[in-house]
């Protein structure tokens, strides 16, 4: 019933606890991959043992309650963490040693909402924060830098309005706006993943209308995406495959395709309550061994 | 037009007040400067109309102003720096060791700008190493650097009247074009300090840190390489106007180089609209603070208070215009 390529993708991805083993039949090709990634803060064994694979032309909802792991997993993916165990693949080729500039230099973009923003500097400032335009000297190129912020903001971000300009502060920006730039920022530097941490918290409906039309889009230019949110509502609606994460080991991935909305609220309530569930697929229980 | 799109209009602030928004304190900084100014002129308009007071103010203000312009680097990465009076001190004992070893004066200006980097360097360690409030670091190494000066010349002054042949000599303590040395100094150093602080990608990063420290670390930001290269430039200057004053004075005190500059330069950069909680300053700012403080400290003599006074003063002043910043950024920001 499966091809080789799907059944092998099968067993690195779901491991043995996975209930939806047949699901992942994306598109695209193998971006990016984590093979048993373990992370320990103080004793603490925050993720055990994850694997996972996120291909072109994918959307992925990373859900999970408070503490199962999340952030620390993209963390590992964006080099601000090295994990105790494992390893990352991108593109097939193994990376070690990888930092937050070698992430953003493979393509790696996360959207940190608006903690990776400064609010007492110029929009400008804001998008090249990090990587600046510079001559061999350091200096800033700033009219090229204001030009480019320029161009995004009428193009991408869709900011119209007069009173917003390249030097305008973000302390200014309402929370949509905020967003957008984050969005952009990420975007401009032509990431290859996007990784969106909680983007629609404190968004009005119609922002989050808008975000979530941009991460269609991401597909659409056959970019790859890890979409992490609390709200199962959000991430159905876009995600190919919802990923749960659960005391820092996956607990399983559902395709959307499959699984209707329902079915997943309720997997997800039992795993919270009980750290089990039953697939509605296959109709059996499948329980995490517990620590 | 729908009306969605009206209430977002409505919302924002007019384009005046966005203005004076993002150039607050410079505006501030900049009329509080004239009303000041003309204040002194209108109280003793025999000494302000003069050129003798700004002769003056281009000889005196320099000591403390070129600290402050790396000072406000450092502040503005949410840092600070207390140790710098004693780094002024710190840097002579290289000045007189090397001029001692070498008999050259241009050497031992750049012996003591060493030792100020490595005073910094020091500095910029024990507090990105560890993990250490600047705060407390500098405090820490106030009394370090100067208790070392001390104890290096037994606290022994040490006559320089002999520098006065060298070719830097005038350079430094001199004159050009009837205009005290120390004034080109400030100059360049300020013009140097603008370039990196708003032209370089130190500054941006600089900025970056002390606006958020979380975002910086997302964002690949070097956090410590940067934040000592800051320290090191405050040590590097502080010295350079040890070194200036001590050769205007002919004489290296090394028990009190560098303690009158220490209230007169924070006060230029808190004047001058630079942010206690990082992220924001100028060095505009600083320089007209500096002015403002070298014009207060003429004024207090002129006055003909106690020189006691002066310190009461700058105490009140730094308060004063932290306070207000604080409370016009809150005003026309939030």
């Amino acid at each position: 019933m499966l091809e080789p390529e799907a059944a092998r993708s099968d067993a690195t991805t779901l491991g043995a606890l996975a209930p939806a083993s047949a699901a992942v039949r994306a598109a695209g090709v193998v971006r990016l991959e984590l093979r048993g990634v373990s992370k320990s803060f103080g004793g603490v064994r925050v993720l055990r043992d994850v694997n996972f694979e996120l291909r072109t032309g994918e959307v992925v909802g990373l859900l999970g309650d408070n503490g199962a792991g999340k952030s620390t997993l993209i963390k590992i993916m964006t080099g601000v963490h090295s994990p105790d165990a494992g390893e990352m693949l991108f593109d097939g080729r193994k990376v070690e040693h990888l930092t937050v500039q070698g992430a953003r230099a493979l393509g790696i973009e996360t959207v940190f909402q608006e903690r990776a923003l400064a609010d007492q500097l110029p929009l400008w400032r804001n998008i090249f924060m990090g990587r600046p335009i510079v001559n061999r000297l350091g200096f800033l190129r700033v009219g090229e830098m204001r030009r480019v912020t320029d161009q995004l903001m009428s193009q991408s971000m869709g900011f119209t309005s007069a009173v917003l300009t390249p030097n305008t502060h973000v302390m200014g920006l309402s929370g949509g706006e905020r967003q957008g730039l984050a969005i952009v920022r990420a975007l401009h530097f032509e990431a290859e993943v996007i990784i969106l941490d909680e983007p629609t918290m404190g968004l009005s409906l119609k922002e989050t209308d808008k975000l979530l039309q941009f991460v269609s889009s991401i597909r659409a230019a056959n970019k790859s995406a890890i979409f992490i949110d609390h709200n199962i509502f959000h991430v159905y609606s876009v995600a190919d495959r919802i990923m749960l994460l659960d005391r820092g080991r996956i607990a399983g991935n559902f395709p959307t395709s499959r699984y209707t909305l329902d079915e997943l609220t309720g997997v997800m309530r039992e795993l919270a309550e009980s750290g089990r569930f039953t697939d509605p697929e296959r109709l059996q229980t499948t329980g995490l061994a517990k620590p | 037009m729908t009306a969605a799109d009206t209430v977002e209009l409505t919302r924002r602030r007019p384009a005046a007040s966005v203005f004076l928004g993002s150039w607050a304190s410079q505006v501030g900084i900049t009329v509080a400067f004239l009303v000041l100014w003309a204040l002194f002129i209108v109280l003793a308009p025999m000494t302000f109309l003069g050129s003798a007071i700004y002769l003056s103010f281009a000889q005196t203000t320099p000591y403390f102003a070129i600290v402050a312009m790396p000072l406000t680097m450092v502040i503005v990465a949410g840092d600070i720096d207390l140790s710098f009076p004693s780094t002024m001190a710190l840097g002579m004992v290289g000045f007189v060791w090397v001029w001692q070893a070498t008999g050259s004066t241009e050497l031992a200006v750049a012996g003591a700008i060493v030792v100020g980097l490595l005073c910094g360097l020091f500095n910029g360690l024990v507090i990105t190493l560890i993990g250490l409030p600047a705060l407390v670091v500098t405090i820490g190494t106030q009394f370090l650097y100067r208790g070392l000066t001390l104890a290096l010349v037994n606290g022994k002054t040490t006559a320089l009247v002999q520098t006065n042949t060298s070719t830097i000599y005038n350079f430094m303590a001199g004159k050009i074009f009837g205009i005290p040395s120390e004034f080109y100094w400030l100059i360049i150093i300020t013009v140097a300090s603008w370039a990196l602080l708003n032209r370089h990608r130190l500054g941006q990063n600089a900025y970056v840190i002390g606006d958020n420290r979380q975002a910086a670390q997302l964002m690949g930001i070097p956090n410590r390489s940067t934040r000592i290269v800051l320290f090191m430039l405050v040590g590097g200057a502080a010295a350079f106007a040890g070194a200036l004053n001590s050769l205007r004075v002919v004489n290296f005190y090394p028990g009190n180089l560098g303690d009158g500059f220490f209230l007169p330069a924070l006060a230029a950069v808190f004047v001058g609209g630079t942010s206690v909680f990082g992220g924001r300053g100028s060095i505009y700012g600083t320089l007209i603070g500096a002015f403002m403080i070298g014009a207060i400290q003429a004024g207090i003599v002129a006055a003909g208070l106690s020189t006691y006074w002066t310190s009461v003063i700058y105490g009140a002043i730094i308060l004063g215009s932290i306070s207000i910043h604080a409370v016009l950024q809150r005003r026309f920001e939030r």
